[in-house]
């Protein structure tokens, strides 16, 4: 079979890494040959899978080294559960420099030196948000073919799903890149699902995946372990596997999303009651004045 | 002031009028410069031994690296082909330097774009500049192609070529069949020779993809010059040494023509270059020689998937390096090596033995590109002359391999040393140390001449300073005469300058 390549972009906080490796790892169970490339700055898109704090990133190993050419392959790539290899291209420090040229830098050097070569996925875990085009690598032309948006029934998180959704506009009308759909990680919000459901359809895609809140994957990740491996017979981990499936079977389809604006954003849920009607007599009154 | 409307005097002659002079000292008195004596006693300890080891401590500066940005080469790579106009996304401070850079040392116009990004397009990304700058390009010039490289801006903000020139075309900037080769070329990697080698790729890429190959039963083959500052003359001369052997040779990215035009009254914005016809049918070619491999090395790795055979020389100069050349060209096509090429090999071989006597033994530096630092070490090793000091600011690995099995192979290499990764202020520092007789290198080696009086000879790029050498070849046998030349000449006007006051001042050399 052909190379496909993935990512998961989404809020920062809403369990990106944690979904991903886990799902990955189910992947893999599948047997499958998986390289995870972590494009975070803070390089923890792949210690479930190496059991390690952070792994060495490109970039530090650049630092040191004097230059990214100086760098192999080898120098750079670690191999943990089920033979998943996993990158991270690390970046500056908080404050400093440029952490999105540092996504292109470090995909680039992957390329050349051959590290997609005898894989099936690659995998590409994103920041928050695409704030800029070196975050949008990941999803360039001849990279990553669909997106797959972690989310919740949170307001910021379907936010932050609608704006990256804008950025795979971009990028999907002049080239290959789809959404490949919507994965709700449970944060027990009031009707989530549904919620989540709205949004999927409002932008043009389905919520391919709800996956519940389950103290397990805590559990596992104080072990620095996926689910499938700390305790392969729970019943999350037979959700991440049920997951991988649906992405398994998606074969690099999807769509071309229709974000929306912030107004009908709130309008969806004011429809859903998760937000009240907007009194414009209280905007901007201090408690003691009201 | 000395200067009229009646004798105007040129500025060499100028700043030393007394007028001028006076103004010189007060600058320095203002400035509060140290005196002559200062500054002779920091210039003489910077030649010592103990400032060469701090000099080669040094980690976080460099000081004038021999080598330029990628940009430059993807630009000279664009002008080799047919009607095709270079165009670069991003600042325009930037391509107004590799125009000019061009201008200076081919002493003809180049043309260039560049779509100005200024700082509302470094917040919100280039793309409007792209769809207007391939809209305005494309009917103020009349390209047949637009080829299509960054500046650091547009990498550092990660702008996507494909995808923005997919958008302008969707926008109706250009049509969309018109073709737009790309490279993104950002110049914190590599140098000029990389940017050279991503462009070439990126035209290889927009011609062969998605091709089928069927290869041809005619002796026909595709040479690639790479970054040459002599490529107006060496692609000459490789056709015509093809012509001699009936080999069909198209030169991919040939900018002899638009870097040579003559002066009869017509502009010509374009001139000769590969045609697009030529790059169709080059993907049936029985395979593809680089004459400078390590400068197109991405370029060489996407002709050998696309299943041809790629043959990699390293800027072959003189009788071993040619041999090797048309030998290698002989084993791809089948054709031999005609009697009137071997006759040029033994004039060579015969204007070295002449000059042998003054070759033998001398020792010499060395800097420049990677492939042809390689070529003119062989070739000083054929010549018995002994290189020294070997420094290639832009070096990688595999150079750097070569280059220290080149020398170890031949008695005359073994006192040299490479300095991979070096810039011009540590070579000034090593012939300060370890003087040698000649110094080969492009014009800003004569900074180092006048500093340590090392005589310069200058091959290589830049030649800023000396006209029209681009208009002879270092490549064929007949390169191999010319460089021959070039340093007998060095030798022998040091030999003269040396001996004017004695007996030894010969007319006979």
């Amino acid at each position: 079979m052909s190379l496909r390549q993935i990512a998961f972009y989404g809020k920062g906080g809403i369990g990106k890494s944690t979904t991903s490796q886990n799902t990955l790892a189910a992947l893999a169970e599948m047997g499958q040959k998986i390289l995870i490339v972590g494009c975070d700055p803070k390089a923890d898109s792949t210690r479930l899978i190496l059991h390690a704090k952070a792994q060495d990133t490109v970039l530090s190993l650049a630092a040191d080294a004097g230059s990214v050419e100086d760098l192999e392959l080898e120098d750079v790539l670690r191999v943990g559960y089920r033979d998943i290899r996993c990158v991270e291209s690390g970046g500056p420090e908080p404050g400093v420099g440029c952490a999105g040229r540092g996504v292109i830098t470090a995909i680039n050097f992957l390329e050349e030196n051959g590290a997609y070569d005898g894989v099936d996925y690659v995998s590409y875990d994103v920041l928050g948000d695409v704030v800029c085009g070196g975050f949008a690598m990941p999803i360039r032309e001849n990279k990553a073919q669909e997106i797959y948006i972690v989310m919740s029934g949170e307001m910021m998180a379907m936010y932050a799903a609608n704006n990256i959704s804008k950025g795979i506009l971009k990028y999907a009308n002049a080239g290959g890149v789809r959404l490949g759909g919507l994965i709700c990680n449970e944060r027990q919000t009031d009707k989530e699902w549904d919620l989540a459901d709205a949004l999927a359809k409002k932008l043009g895609t389905s919520l391919i995946h709800f996956v519940p809140r389950d103290n397990v994957v805590q559990h596992a990740e104080l072990r620095r372990m996926t689910v499938l491996e700390y305790d392969p017979e729970s019943k999350q981990a037979a959700e991440y596997r049920q997951l991988a499936q649906k992405i398994h079977a998606n074969k690099g389809n999807g769509t071309i999303p229709t974000p929306i604006s912030m107004e009908e954003l709130e309008d969806l849920l004011l429809e859903f009651g998760i937000m009240q009607k907007e009194d414009d007599s209280i905007v901007g009154k201090a408690k003691a004045v009201a | 002031m000395p200067q009229s409307a009646e004798k105007v005097l040129d500025h060499a002659g100028l700043f030393k009028e007394p007028e001028y002079q006076e103004i010189f000292e007060r600058k320095k008195g203002f400035e509060g410069g140290c005196g002559a004596a200062k500054v002779q006693e920091i210039a003489d300890w910077t030649k010592t031994m103990e400032y060469r080891e701090i000099n080669f401590k040094r980690e976080a500066l460099v000081i004038n690296p021999a080598k330029a940005c990628q940009p430059l080469g993807a630009v000279l790579c664009a002008s080799g082909f047919e009607g095709t106009l270079p165009y670069v996304h991003g600042s325009q401070g930037c391509v107004a330097y590799f125009r000019s850079h061009f201008n200076r040392h081919f002493k003809e116009p180049c043309s260039a774009v560049s779509d100005s990004m200024t700082e509302d397009a470094a917040v919100f990304g280039g793309l409007n500049n792209m769809v207007d700058g391939l809209a305005n390009a494309h009917a103020l010039y009349k390209p047949k192609m637009i080829a299509v490289s960054t500046t650091c801006m547009a990498e550092v903000i990660g702008d996507d070529l494909d995808g923005f020139i997919k958008i302008a075309k969707q926008k109706g900037s250009i049509p969309e069949d018109f073709r737009v080769p790309f490279a993104h070329t950002p110049s914190f990697v590599g140098s000029h020779v990389t940017g050279y080698d991503n462009m070439l790729k990126g035209f290889l890429t927009s011609f062969w993809d998605g091709k089928t190959r069927s290869e041809t039963a005619a002796p026909a083959i595709n040479i690639n010059g790479g970054f040459d500052g002599y490529c107006v003359a060496n692609n000459r001369e490789l056709k015509r040494m093809m012509k001699e052997m009936g080999v069909e040779a198209t030169i991919i990215s040939d900018p002899s023509e638009v870097f040579d035009t003559p002066t009869d009254g017509e502009f010509r914005m374009y001139a000769g270059g590969t045609t697009a016809e030529q790059m169709e049918a080059a993907l049936n070619a029985k395979g593809t020689v680089f004459m400078q491999g390590i400068s197109a090395a991405k370029s060489a790795e996407y002709v050998e998937k696309a299943g041809q055979k790629a043959v990699s020389l390293n800027c072959p100069v003189g009788v071993t390096g040619t041999d090797a050349f048309l030998m290698a060209v002989s084993e791809l096509t089948g054709q031999p090596i005609p009697a009137a090429l071997e006759l040029e090999r033994g004039r060579l071989v015969d204007a070295i033995a002449d000059s042998q006597a003054h070759l033998h033994g001398k020792r010499f530096a060395l800097f420049g590109d990677p492939d042809m630092l390689l070529g003119l070490t062989a070739f000083l090793l054929e010549l018995g002359a002994e290189p020294v000091h070997i420094l290639c600011t832009n070096a990688t690995k595999e150079w750097t391999e070569k280059i220290n099995a080149l020398l170890a192979a031949s008695p005359f290499g073994k006192e040299a040393k490479a300095w991979p990764g070096k810039d011009l202020w540590h070579l000034r520092s090593l012939l300060a140390t370890e003087p040698v007789d000649f110094l080969i290198g492009s014009s800003h080696g004569k900074y180092l001449e006048r500093d340590i009086g090392t005589p310069l000879i200058r091959i290589g790029f830049p030649i800023f300073d000396r006209h029209h050498h681009h208009r002879f070849p270092i490549w064929g046998y007949q390169g191999g005469l010319n460089v021959l030349v070039k340093i007998l000449d060095k030798i022998f006007d040091t030999l003269d300058a040396k001996t004017s006051d004695s007996a030894s001042f010969d007319l006979v050399r």
